[in-house]
Order: C-alpha cells, then structure tokens, then sequence
C-alpha cells in the first residue's frame, strides 16, 4: 500500500512538473487570478487555459470523482498525495468552480445516471459556470420560507412537460458570470420544507435576469436574480419533486466545509509569521493569542478531514467547521488591518495593489454570513450535537 | 492520521470507566481532601494503575514497561481531567520518566514507577511564574560531587515523591539556556527541607529549600551543563499531557453544564431552551473539540520526533487552557446558585483547572512560545 503511493507520489511529481506551466505555480495575487471556467470566462493568460486543460483532461480537477463521471478516480489517499505535491511546487488550483465544491456533491448523491454524467464532466472540464440559488429577499437564515415558484405545466397542455418558474433570489454569488443556475424553488404550499424541490436550469434561459449589488468593498461579488416565466424541463429536477431540501442541507453541508476551510485553507502557517516584525507589545500579544487559535484550529481541520473520510464525522460538524473557521478569517483579517496602520485603509493606490488589504477586510465580514450565519451555525450545533431542548 | 488506531481506542475503552468508577470524584479527590491526607492522592490508585500497566506506559519494553508513546498517555489524562482523579501520573508516568530515559538512573528507579510504587517528582519553578531558562539553583562542583543551594516551588507531589529530579544552574546566567543541568536527589537528602502546600484543588505541591545538599556526580542525569534539551523534553511530554488533562477537565465541566441545561427549570421552561445559553454551548463545545485536535496533534508530533512538536504543544497546552478557562466558567455561571456551593462538583473543576493552566505555562507563556518559535 504505501510502496504503491509512493510510487503514485513520484508518477504525480514529475507529471506536474512536466504539465504545470510555470506561470501556474507563483501565488494568486488576488481573486481575479483565478480560473473559474464557463462559457464567459477570460483567460488571464495561455498558460491558465493550459493548465485548466491538462488537469481536466486527467480528471485531476475533481480528483476524487469516479472516473465515468469527467474525474480522477483516486482514493482519498492519492487525492491527498496529489494535494500535497501540487503544494510543494506552489501549483494553483487549475479550477475554482461551486460546481466542483457544491453541486457536485450533491449530484453525486441525488442526481440520476443521466444527470451525472451530463452535468460533472462539464463541471470537472470547467466548461460550465455554476451559481447558487438559494437565498432570496424574505428567506436569509430562515432558508426554508423561500418563495420562488416552480409550477408544474403538464405534457398535455400547450408546450408543456415544464417546470414555470417565477420569483427573485438574492446574495447569488457571481450570477452575472454563471451559466447555469442550481435552484431551490416552492413547488407546494403544503408543507415548508416538505414542497421545495432542487431545480438546474441554464442562465441564458428567456426571462432570467441579474444585477449585481455593490458591497462596501467597492466589489459586486453578488447579484439579485429575477425569474419571470423562467421554463425548466422536468429533466432538470434533482431528486424527487417536494423533496428539494434533502439535496439543499446536503449541499449547504458542503458549502460550509468549503468556506471553514477558506479561513484557513491549509494554512499551518503563523499570522505573526507572515507580518514581520511587531513593535507594538500589545499587538503582537493579540497575534499570538490569534496565532494559538489559527493553529489549533488547522489541527481541528486536519482532523475534521480524516474523519470525514472515514465517515466519523458528526453530520453537524460542517456547521462548528463553518462557524469557528469564518469567525478566525474575520479575526485574521481586522489584526492585518491593525499591523497594516493607516497604510492598510489606502483604498486606490498602486502601493496598496488598488486597496487590495482594506477590501479583503471588508470581503470577510460577509464569511459569517454567507452560507448560513453564525448564529444559524451555533444553533445547527445546540440542536443536532448537544441536543439542547427546543433549540 | 488524526483518528486514533484500534489499539488507542481500546486503551481508552479500558481506562475510561475505570477512571468513572475507582477514580471518580467521590471516591478519591473529595475522600481524600476531607480526611486531610497529607499526599493528597491515594496510594492505593496509584498500586491499581501500575497493575493496570499504566504508571510505565511511556517507560521503554525492555525496561519492564509497555513502550507506549504520548498519544496513549494523553488517553489517559484526559480520563483522569475528567474525574478530577488525583495521582502523580502526570508528575511520574510522563514527566519524570521522559527526564530519566536513556540515562542510568532509569534502571534505579523505572521498576518502581511501572510498579505504581515509586514517586518522583520534578522541580523547575523557582518564582511564581513558569520560567524554565530562568533557572538560577546554584549546582558547585565540591569534591567529586555538587553541592546545591537554592529554592523551588510549585513542586507537584514533591511532598510525597522518593525521588526530586532538580533542575540547577552548573555554568552560566539565569536565561540562558546552556548550563542548566538536572540532577536526581532523593527526596530525604540531606539539606532538603519540603514544605508541603496545599493548593486551591486541595493537590499538594511543594516548595523546597536546598542547603548545601551534598551529592555525588552520578546524580547528574545526562551531562554536565548540558540539560536543557531532556528538560524541554520532559516539559514538552508534561505540557502535551496537561493539554489532555485539561481537555479532559474542560470535557467533564461541560458535560455536566449542558445536562444541567436539560435540567434546570425557570421561567416555566427548561433554561436549555433559551438561545442565550444555546449558543454559548455551542461555542464552547467547539473549543473544546479544538483543543483536543490540537493536543492530539502536539502528541502525534513527539511520538514522531517532528521538529514541529514544540511549537504545537505550546499551541495545545494554551489552547487547552483557555478551552478548558471557559468551560468551567460557563459551567458554574450556567449551573447559577449551586454552582457556587462546596455540594457540588461543577467548582471542583474550576479550581482544578486553575492549578492545571498555571502548571508548565500558561496561556500567555505558550502564546509568548508561539510567537518566539514562529520568529515574530
């Protein structure tokens, strides 16, 4: 076993060496550096198309999906080794994409045959852009209440064997850059968790329309999105019809994972570290004290991943992950604001890369927001692991 | 791997309800503290684990122990947190075996510990914070010996030990760290004068004045000025081991604390059901699973002599602490009125923490050591 992964690391070594581009393995210099595939999307560069390219071609963009469904087919193990030495030369990730850390999960485990492999080999090919459609203007934390309206048109009538889609979301990350759209929609009024049903439909659809929101980091990250007689074949429903928020709090498990580790991402690297010198006593105080929690928390995420792999993890574990890990990203972010000074609030200049720290200061006050808040966390946790009474 | 193996869980299987039962609050801390015993731990306990193999778990195979390493000792810690269960494991099982491993005096005196009969205790504190470099115990070659003059303090079980093992100053300046050496003495040396303190736990540690204790040069354990790394590692084995005690005392508290909130009525409903209290639950919950990630992973890397280990005991034994601060915080402000009462439990845990945080560093020093190691 571990002559053959020794054997997998030394194949992977010096494949990557031979396939990733060099200019593929220098850091991100910011959000914009990545590559996240679709109809729409600009390469930076050749050697970003190049890279996406070989890794999807060999599955290695979603290394651990089956092989028939576009991915790599590696144990976790492999997928591991493979992380590691992408790690060790600096390698990018060749493809960001929700398709990859959240619908795509949820595809593998509700998703019929067709589906499958219709919808993940284009998302481990970065051919499609997905973005989520979940939030809208009177369903935030309360979810569930959402009010989008799928009704469906029977083979009998005029055109008919549809889903007809009317209503707005909200917080739809990246919408005007989507192709598609994974969609939770009210498909009976009978039951609030019992008549949602999980909807794919292609954002170039008539009637679907986006306008992007201005955030206080100066970005339009998010987007409202109207629905207006939006048609959705019937073969775009996921799972069973009413049964939509099985595949939704599924999905949002995923989510929550991908974004506490955003907080971190790996890194078992010290904040004070990556700062320099701190001549304030005071700060530098605060930075290790953050730095004890940073650390302890990369241990609780290496962790947190094995037992997830080994199927021991708490179903409401995503949720602790999700809340500990946004709230020390926001924390990370305000003691680099507070070791940055004055400089660190330049907005526009060349010197601060175009107010590059202040932004992305602003950009993680929405991490304990998005994707369910941390109250809602806190309150997934007193209910489903300490079992408190009506939490 | 951050699951534990078959064999660690069957320790754990093993050692759990022993700890809930034969160490349980009542019938070892609160027997032994209201009948004022002098140790402040049973000796008898200590007899069941060595029978049980746990006093030599860390003490090598081919001396008479189970070779086990840091994880499987932090196991056990974490059980002993979370009965509160007094017994010089911490002191002997781990600290002083770690100090007296691959020396001479581990033939002396490791029958004994794997035994549970022997105590041995170690003395580093000389002030009232933990500051190992600051060591200023004066060790003068006499003879062909050493003659020791100086102070300890906040020497845990030093009262009941056989055994001192005494960090003193051979060669340069209090803060440096070259020119420390550790020294084996037994505990009825002549000069030694132990005064035994009860602390707020009702543990004992003692303080001890040293006057011109005459002792050979084979007391010396390792080398001549030369003692600061089977020091640090000794340390580094008993703060990894206090991180899990901690986890264990936070664990306890917190278990206690949130059945009490499925419990306690007021306002016509169960207090468990306000979102005031849920979600401080909640959090605490999540620290205290960090804490433990973190001393697991501390105890992993000295298992595998990684040089990360030292900076990750000094991230579990601060995090522990503050885990552990919390829990038994919000476990007597939770448990209200009765939190504050003698009649129960919730405060044992609160004062046992308090000595446990101070014991090796606190949170404050490991932060120091974090950003030191770190370079920053």
């Amino acid at each position: 076993m571990t002559a053959e992964l020794d054997t997998f690391r030394n194949e992977t070594r010096a494949w990557l060496e031979a396939n990733c581009p060099a200019e593929m393995r220098v850091p991100m210099r910011s959000e914009k550096d990545a590559c996240w595939g679709g109809r729409k999307f600009v390469f930076q560069s050749p050697a970003q198309k190049q890279w996406l390219d070989v890794m999807g071609e060999r599955g290695w963009t979603v290394p651990d999906w089956p092989k028939d469904y576009g991915g790599g087919g590696l144990s976790s193990a492999e997928t591991k080794v493979l992380k590691e030495e992408m790690a060790a030369i600096g390698a990018r990730s060749p493809l960001v994409s929700f398709g990859i850390s959240m619908l795509g999960p949820a595809l593998l485990k509700f998703g019929n045959e067709a589906q499958k492999k219709k919808y993940l080999r284009q998302i481990a090919l970065g051919e499609i852009r997905w973005c989520q459609g979940y939030s809208e203007p009177g369903a935030g934390s309360d979810l569930a209440g959402l009010q989008t309206k799928a009704e469906a048109v029977s083979p009998g009538e005029e055109g008919g064997d549809h889903y007809l889609v009317n209503g707005q979301k909200v917080w739809t990350s990246y919408a005007d850059e989507a192709d598609w759209i994974f969609c939770l929609v009210r498909t009976s009024t009978e039951s609030k968790h019992g008549g949602i049903s999980f909807l794919l439909f292609d954002m170039e659809s008539p009637g679907v329309s986006t306008k992007p929101i201005l955030l206080i980091s100066g970005n339009s990250p998010f987007c409202e999105t109207f629905f207006d007689d939006v048609e959705v074949p019937k073969d775009q429903l996921v799972g069973v019809e009413n049964k939509g928020w099985d595949v939704a709090k599924y999905l949002l498990g995923h989510e929550r994972e991908m974004i506490s580790g955003m907080g971190l991402g790996g890194e078992k690297q010290a904040l004070g570290a990556s700062l320099g010198g701190i001549a304030d006593p005071l700060l530098r105080a605060a930075i290790a004290d953050f730095d004890v929690d940073s650390l302890a928390f990369a241990a609780m995420s290496e962790q947190f991943i094995d037992q997830l792999k080994a199927g021991e993890a708490h179903p409401a574990m995503p949720s602790m992950m999700k809340y500990v890990g946004t709230e020390l990203n926001k924390r990370r972010h305000e003691l680099a604001m507070a070791a940055g000074g004055s400089e660190a609030l330049e907005w526009d200049s060349d010197r601060s890369k175009g107010g590059k720290r202040a932004r992305d200061w602003l950009r993680t006050k929405g991490n304990s927001i998005e994707g369910g808040t941390s109250e809602v966390q806190l309150g997934i946790v007193a209910k489903h692991i300490l079992r408190l009474p009506g939490a | 791997m951050m699951i534990l193996t078959d064999d660690q869980r069957m320790l754990q299987d093993t050692v759990r309800p022993f700890m809930a039962g034969e160490g349980a609050i009542k019938a070892q801390l609160r027997h032994w503290r209201d009948i004022g015993c002098k140790d402040g731990f049973g000796h008898g306990l200590w007899k069941q684990l060595g029978e049980l193999g746990l006093t030599g778990m860390l003490i090598p195979e081919s001396a008479g122990g189970a070779g086990l390493g840091q994880v499987e000792a932090n196991l056990v810690l974490e059980e002993i947190g979370r009965n509160l269960t007094p017994s010089p494991f911490l002191a002997t099982s781990v600290v002083a075996v770690r100090a007296l491993q691959d020396s001479p005096h581990a033939g002396r005196w490791f029958p004994g510990i794997a035994a549970g009969e022997t105590v041995v205790a170690l003395a580093v504190d000389e002030g009232k914070a933990h500051d190992p470099a600051a060591t200023a115990l004066e060790a003068k070659r006499q003879g062909n010996g050493f003659l020791l003059n100086g102070q300890k303090q906040f020497v845990i079980q030093g009262g009941s030990a056989d055994l001192l093992l005494i960090a003193a100053r051979t060669a340069g300046a209090a803060g440096e760290t070259t020119g420390v050496t550790l020294f084996a003495v037994p505990r009825d040396a002549a000069g030694i004068e132990v005064e035994n303190v009860a602390l707020a736990d009702s543990s004992k540690a003692a303080r001890l004045t040293l006057s011109n204790v005459a002792v050979d040069a084979d007391a010396v354990i390792g080398e001549v000025d030369d003692g600061w790394v089977r020091l640090s590692r000794a340390l580094g084995a008993g703060r990894a081991g206090a991180a899990s005690e901690l986890v264990g005392i936070a664990a306890g508290a917190s278990e206690m604390t949130f059945d009490y909130l499925k419990q306690r009525k007021q306002f016509g409903r169960l207090i468990g059901e306000f979102q005031a209290l849920q979600h401080r639950a909640a959090y605490l919950y999540g620290e205290i699973e960090i804490a433990r990630a973190a001393a697991l992973k501390a105890a992993q890397l000295i298992d595998l002599g990684d040089p990360r280990a030292e900076l990750m005991t000094a991230v579990a034994k601060a995090k522990a602490g503050k885990a552990a601060r919390l829990a038994v915080q919000e476990g007597v402000q939770m448990h209200g009125g009765i939190g504050m009462t003698d009649e129960h439990d919730i405060g044992l845990y609160m004062k046992r923490q308090a000595v446990l945080d101070e014991l090796f560093g606190g949170p404050r020093f490991h932060a120091g050591e974090v950003a030191r190691l770190s370079g920053y």
